[in-house]
């Protein structure tokens, strides 16, 4: 429309009118999507919040398996109970395994309506098997042993590094985390296409976990990985671990899909990982690693490790040399002293091979039994010593390192001074993350690796001669970010992570001037037909959600905290009070002010009504007949501890755990959480909650009972 | 309400906040700086209606040189007296219908999506196609797609919400 010369006065007048009109309406409109991404803003950091939050929540508990495992008599029973996951996998010669797998006895019934296969593996082959994943179909547990059997052999004679050459007329794809989304997968080839020779991928780990999918992801691309072994290679991800599969669903995924094969598959699965490569370089410029690197990292020594020692990253090498040792002079790092106010940030724990760690603390505390445990004293690692203020916030520049202990004479010692040191060099690559300052400090919100800042990034690249870092680990909103000028690039394909519309996902593609182009997408069918609000709102209920589940299972430790700030019992508090007390007690360093309309209904003159806010966090549906609500408050707390729990203990994988054995699993609970469970109490608990009525009970419809039905919400 | 004496400072001291939860919403690395290009919905989301003109002005006040990241300790003070002042207040109702009467010229009621995509990418403060792009999927009808925009208005001004 643009206005003409010679106009009449009246005309000009209407133009601009117009334009002005215009203006108003974008003004306005502009504010509007303003708002929106502010609320998409608060929505991701929720979900992240939450998300490291009970990634921590796991390494505590490792860690304080760990320490039982060093402190408890060999004799008793609650030790076995758990040793298991400690000791090394039984099966380790390749012929024993070769036979443990054996898949030739096992038949493929007439009825089976699912794709077969065979092998070697053909292009045909894998394509027939994406095919049949679109079509929900699921794979015999014959064809999945023989793939995984075949895999791994494959596996086992390549390097611990790919080196891959970019040639002028093919472009390499790489890809970040999946995480179990079939969809996403799918998009990207059908986007991309499928790999081939003149199609070559890299897959940055996390394949498995969160997601449904995460066996027919592993399938296909061991299924392409067999057929173009020089052209598809895949990095190992810190989910490619069985221990964080526990807690993450992939464990659990393999059993419900295959109820008889399920241990099998997984106990093979356990050994692939361990034997999946963990970094590829790109024409000797570019590293593609899952995490990062730190301030140690040196790819000739990753180069020579045994890296199927590794089975577990979280798994740390012997430390019995350690033990004897022990890290005098290391005492838990003391940190800035905190003012009186609430601690903002997320809650930290001590990462794995950090000296405060319990896993490097020896000290000698007398062996006892785990059921004469008496509250807190014995664990010389208090729960309360791990909940620091965000380190990087204080601006601690402190340089990472100093796990070699002082003890130099010991001949012995060397060896195990090299397999920590090995042992840190992997878990940095799978688990760091990059930070803004410069320096390497452990990554204690993970537990596990690093953060590493701009300047390790030029030192590291330096000294190999790289460009690029390539990396994957955290979710972005927009499937990639730069960051460390431009030398580091995070890229994540699953879109949707935390909920529907959440964020995109992202792949590179890379030719031979190795400039990174990126294609980005979201796989959903309904995401496109959700309108920006709807897409917004879907998100944000369901972190609200999250949220308010937290919210309830802190119900009487919120109700102190706000008892604090209420001395005379009026049951209303100013809202920066409501806020701080929030954050103090949940300590996942969100802005309550700015989520407060969405969580407290209404505010009279600034002051929230909290005793009525608390009562209207109300308790769900349960199954569970149990009057004593401190229990059940414990219970919901920690009812993903509980279930990682159950499922170690659950040796066997049967999916059913005996009476003693959840007597045993509370009992590990409470030392846990420093709290005391009367066996009575135990005896009741297990009987209502055996709800078939034989003795045993069903981890998985147990772990139902707990499912939060939804709570009121405030709208 | 606070009491007189104290009601300056605690209006003051609760602006702050208000800045200072925004501004940490963006401040993914948690040292207190946000990126520039993110200055713009901080501002709005505080309530505030800027022109663009407004906010580059408020930007070229608060940035730095050639950093591209804005620190809390120079957005604070200036965004505290925007807010004191009301500078930037919104749009009331009425105006926002009678701008969109004015480009509704054959007074349908309503406005379909090419008009007022002609006007927002053409006039004004243009839209980016990324903006007109959201804008439509955000405001148009699901059937016809057409902008009706008297109960938008009612809808929208209030609360984004659904």
């Amino acid at each position: 429309m643009g206005c003409g010369m010679r106009k009449s006065e009246p005309q000009l007048k209407k133009c601009d009118r117009a334009i002005r009109a215009a203006l108003l309406i974008q003004r306005w409109y502009r504010q509007y999507a303003a708002r929106l991404e502010m609320r998409r803003r608060c929505t991701w950091n929720i979900f992240q919040s939450i998300e490291y939050a009970g990634e921590q929540d796991q390494i505590k508990l490792y860690n304080f398996f760990g320490f039982l495992m060093d402190h408890f008599t060999p004799a008793s029973s609650e030790r076995n109970l758990i040793s298991h996951i400690f000791r090394e996998n039984e099966i380790c010669r390749d012929t024993e395994w070769e036979r443990y797998f054996c898949y030739k006895s096992m038949e493929v019934p007439d009825s089976y309506t699912g794709p077969h296969l065979t092998f070697p593996m053909t292009f045909c082959g894998v394509s027939k098997l994406v095919e049949a994943f679109k079509h929900k179909q699921q794979l015999h547990a014959r064809y999945v042993l023989q793939i995984l059997g075949e895999t791994w052999r494959l596996l086992r004679i390549l390097p611990n590094i790919n080196h891959v050459s970019v040639c002028h007329t093919k472009e390499i794809t790489i890809c970040g985390d999946l995480h179990g989304h079939l969809e996403d997968l799918l998009l990207i080839f059908y986007k991309n296409d499928l790999p081939s020779s003149e199609k070559p991928y890299v897959f940055n780990g996390d394949f498995v976990d969160r997601g449904k999918n995460s066996l027919e992801i592993l399938l296909i691309l061991f299924g392409f990985l067999l057929v173009y072994p020089n052209d598809v290679h895949l990095n190992r991800g810190n989910h490619e671990d069985h221990i964080v599969n526990l807690r993450y669903g992939f464990t659990k995924e393999i059993l419900v899909k295959y109820r008889v094969h399920g241990k099998k598959i997984l106990k093979l699965l356990q050994k692939i990982f361990s034997w999946l490569p963990l970094a590829t370089v790109i024409d000797h410029k570019v590293l593609v690693v899952h995490g990062g690197i730190s301030d140690t990292t040196d790819l000739n020594v990753i180069a020579k490790v045994d890296r199927h020692k590794y089975v577990s990253a979280l798994r740390p090498p012997k430390m019995t040399h350690q033990a004897v040792n022990g890290s005098k002079t290391h005492t838990m790092n003391s940190r800035n002293g905190e003012a009186g106010g609430p601690e903002e940030g997320r809650r930290r724990v001590f990462s794995l091979t950090h000296p405060g760690s319990a896993l490097a603390q020896r000290n000698d505390p007398p062996r006892r039994s785990l059921h004469d445990l008496p509250v807190s004293s014995q664990l010389s690692w208090s729960v309360e010593d791990e909940l620091k203020r965000r380190r990087r916030l204080a601006g601690f520049d402190q340089s990472y390192g100093d796990t070699k202990t002082e003890s130099d004479s010991d001949p012995d010692f060397g060896q195990a001074e090299t397999d920590e040191d090995e042992w840190k060099q992997v878990v940095d690559l799978l688990w760091s993350d990059p930070m803004p300052q410069n320096g390497c400090t452990p990554n204690e919100v993970r537990g596990g690796g690093c953060y590493w800042g701009p300047d390790v990034t030029e030192e590291v690249l330096g000294r190999h001669n790289l460009q690029l870092l390539i990396r994957s680990h955290e979710c972005k909103q927009d499937g990639y970010e730069f960051c460390h000028n431009r030398r580091v690039l995070t890229i994540f394909s699953a879109s949707n992570y935390y909920e529907e519309g959440s964020n995109r996902g992202a792949y590179i593609r890379m030719g031979s001037d190795l400039v990174p182009h990126f294609i980005q997408y979201q796989a959903s069918r309904t995401c496109r037909e959700l309108t920006l609000r709807q897409s917004v709102g879907w998100t944000e209920r369901s972190a609200l959600r999250s949220l308010r589940e937290q919210l309830f299972v802190h119900k009487s430790d919120l109700i102190s905290a706000f008892r604090v700030f209420d001395p005379n019992n009026t049951g209303l508090i100013p809202l920066r009070h409501w806020a701080s007390a929030t954050e103090t007690v949940l300590k996942l360093g969100l802005p309550w002010r700015v989520l407060r309309p969405q969580l407290v209904g209404s505010s009279r003159c600034g002051l929230v009504d909290y005793q009525n806010w608390i009562k209207e966090l109300s308790i769900p549906e349960s199954k569970l007949e149990i009057s004593d609500t401190s229990l059940l408050e414990t219970m919901y707390k920690n009812h993903s501890n509980l279930e990682t729990i159950f499922r170690i203990i659950d040796a066997d994988h049967s999916g059913l755990i005996s009476f003693e054995e959840f007597r045993q699993t509370w009992k590990l609970l409470s030392s846990h959480l420093q709290t005391e469970i009367s066996d009575e109490v135990i005896a009741d608990l297990a009987q209502s909650i055996d709800f078939n009525k034989d003795g045993s009970i069903d981890i998985n419809e147990f772990m139902e009972a707990f499912r939060l039905v939804d709570l009121s919400a405030h709208t | 309400m606070a009491e007189s004496g104290k009601s300056a400072e605690a209006a003051v001291s609760d602006v702050h906040k208000k800045i200072k939860a925004a501004f940490e919403a963006f401040d993914s690395d948690c040292n207190h700086t946000v990126d520039v290009r993110e200055i713009g919905t901080i501002i709005y989301s505080l309530g505030c209606f800027p022109t663009q003109a407004d906010l580059h002005d408020l930007i070229a006040e608060v940035e730095q040189d050639d950093s591209a990241y804005i620190h809390l300790d120079r957005f604070l003070p200036a965004m505290t007296k925007v807010l004191l002042e009301n500078r930037f207040p919104p749009i009331p109702e009425d105006l926002l219908l009678q701008a969109f009467k004015v480009l509704d010229n054959t007074n349908k009621g309503y406005l379909e999506p090419e008009e007022l995509t002609k006007y927002m990418t053409e006039e004004g403060d243009p839209f980016s196609q990324e903006e007109i792009d959201e804008m439509l999927t955000a405001l148009a009808d699901h059937e016809k797609n057409f902008i009706y925009y008297k109960d938008l208005i009612s809808q929208l001004t209030i609360d984004p919400d659904m």
